[in-house]
């Protein structure tokens, strides 16, 4: 995926959308300001998420973090291999590091999700 | 607490300019990490690393009564030291409770003892509380001085480029005063990671100059700055203890694994009349834990056997070396828990685990000791 046509979240995560099924994962910022991925929780298929809450959780030699669900909907289907090898995400969280996949409730609410601009200045008020 | 509040090594602006991330730690603005926590633990382990450690506690005696208010104070046996030996000791509170892990040099210009750096006045406190008539000062050192960690298979030869005194010498828990890079230091083959190396102390004004010449010197090794991260899953697997964690005041040293820094026939002690005597022992002891899973143990999760609670983690993580989910735990001193599945409850995960021995890790060569 190329990063500047996803939409994204203040929490981090990035959603593609291709008809009514949304593509989710997280962004480089915070896999970078993670480090050291040990492993990573993800939700079964058939899963229900509910906007803003979290889905899952990502592992690091620091500290466990929430994923957190841009947009409710049903997991249809998830990304076994980074299940199994969380390095995948490290090492390309916008391609072959994707999540989920999720049959959303409502398309129209991506919309209103951050564009790669907007995304790109709330990550550089954040990293001081 | 604010962050002007935290107190600050001559290093710290080094570490800021140069990607360092800077937590709290202890009191102390510190650098956690400066590219990854792995990373920076390999570099140790295979080549070497450079530390700041002079947030930790540095405290000076002085008088005729050095030894004995020492003696008074600490659980191992000072008396014992050579000069330009060092030793591991215990300060134990009034009821045998760990007030801190510490070491007590025996330098030529007298005592010093290095103390953690979240215990320094606790440390300093105690001392003044027991001072109990004896000549002797006490001078916080800290603030005039800086400590620099260099660990890992080069470090002898980072640290020798610039030091005067042959370091092939130095044994383990050995010290040498002499000149780095036209500077007063003393060196010490100590150090918190289970890897060779040294730790020096220099004058405060002479930090940064010391910090990139040692930089520079292991430049060729592939030398990295390590940050408090990889400082803990370093001792970590090393099964060196963290006062906080394996042990704290409400902890004793057999529990914490300890007994053998203590003397009680060396003479009164302050905790001395507290402590259980070690052979009769049935209390808690510190265990290694392997998980079968990724998912990390952290300080705080129980221990179960057949779903029952018996003990408590109290340091875990993903160990570098070995590639595991680790943790070192408090159980009860059953010797059939050795054979038995246990589970960690982490986070809601029963994770299977099962006891194995310390240290995790332990490197191929070691260094003669003292």
């Amino acid at each position: 995926m190329d990063p500047t046509t996803l939409k994204y979240t203040p929490t981090h995560e990035w959603v593609h959308l291709d008809g009514d099924v949304a593509t989710v994962g997280i962004s480089k910022f915070a896999v970078d300001q993670l480090t050291d991925l040990i492993v990573i929780d993800l939700p079964k298929v058939g899963a229900s998420l509910t906007k803003g809450k979290p889905f899952g959780e990502v592992e690091s030699v620091k500290a466990v973090s929430d994923l957190y669900a841009p947009l409710a909907g049903e997991v249809v289907e998830v990304n076994q291999a980074v299940t199994g090898d969380v390095q995948i995400l490290a090492e390309d969280p916008y391609t072959k590091g994707w999540l989920v996949k999720v049959k959303v409730t409502d398309a129209s609410l991506v919309a209103a999700l951050l564009d790669y601009a907007a995304y790109q200045a709330k990550v550089a008020d954040e990293a001081h | 607490m604010a962050g002007d509040e935290l107190l600050k090594t001559p290093l710290h602006d080094w570490h800021h300019a140069h990607k360092g991330r800077i937590v709290e730690f202890g009191g102390w603005s510190m650098p956690v990490q400066y590219s990854t926590i792995i990373e920076e633990h390999n570099a140790v382990r295979q080549r070497v690393g450079l530390f700041d450690i002079s947030h930790m506690g540095r405290l000076k005696f002085e008088g005729p009564d050095a030894l004995p208010w020492l003696e008074k104070v600490t659980t191992n046996q000072v008396a014992k030291l050579a000069p330009g030996q060092i030793q591991y000791s215990l300060i134990l509170n009034e009821t045998g409770g760990i007030l801190d892990d510490i070491l007590v040099y025996h330098r030529t210009d007298g005592f010093a003892v290095v103390c953690n750096a979240s215990n320094r006045l606790k440390v300093v406190a105690q001392f003044e509380k027991y001072r109990d008539g004896f000549d002797a000062r006490l001078i916080d050192q800290t603030f005039d001085t800086a400590m620099i960690a260099v660990q890992g298979p080069a470090a002898l030869a980072t640290v020798q480029r610039h030091f005067d005194e042959p370091l092939t010498d130095v044994r383990y828990y050995r010290c040498v005063s002499g000149t780095f890079l036209g500077t007063p230091a003393l060196v010490s083959r100590t150090g918190y990671t289970g890897e060779d190396g040294f730790e020096l102390i220099v004058p405060k004004e002479r930090a940064v100059e010391a910090w990139e010449a040692l930089l520079d010197a292991g430049r060729v090794f592939g030398i990295l700055p390590i940050g408090l991260g990889a400082r803990d899953t370093l001792r970590f697997e090393a099964a060196m203890p963290l006062h906080g964690h394996e042990m704290s005041e409400a902890v004793g040293p057999y529990q914490a694994g300890l007994g053998w820094a203590v003397k009680p026939k060396k003479g009164d002690f302050v905790g001395r009349n507290a402590l259980q005597p070690s052979k009769s022992a049935s209390g808690p002891i510190r265990v290694g834990l392997m998980l079968e899973g990724k998912r990390i143990a952290r300080e705080g999760s129980a221990v179960k056997r057949d779903g029952i609670v018996i003990g408590t983690v109290t340091s875990g993580t993903f160990s570098p070396t070995l590639g595991k989910s680790l943790a070192m735990a408090s159980v009860p001193q059953d010797a059939s828990l050795a054979d038995l599945p246990l589970t960690v409850d982490v986070r809601g995960h029963e994770e299977a685990a099962r006891i194995v021995p310390l240290p995790f890790y332990r490197r191929a060569t070691t260094v003669p000791s003292a």
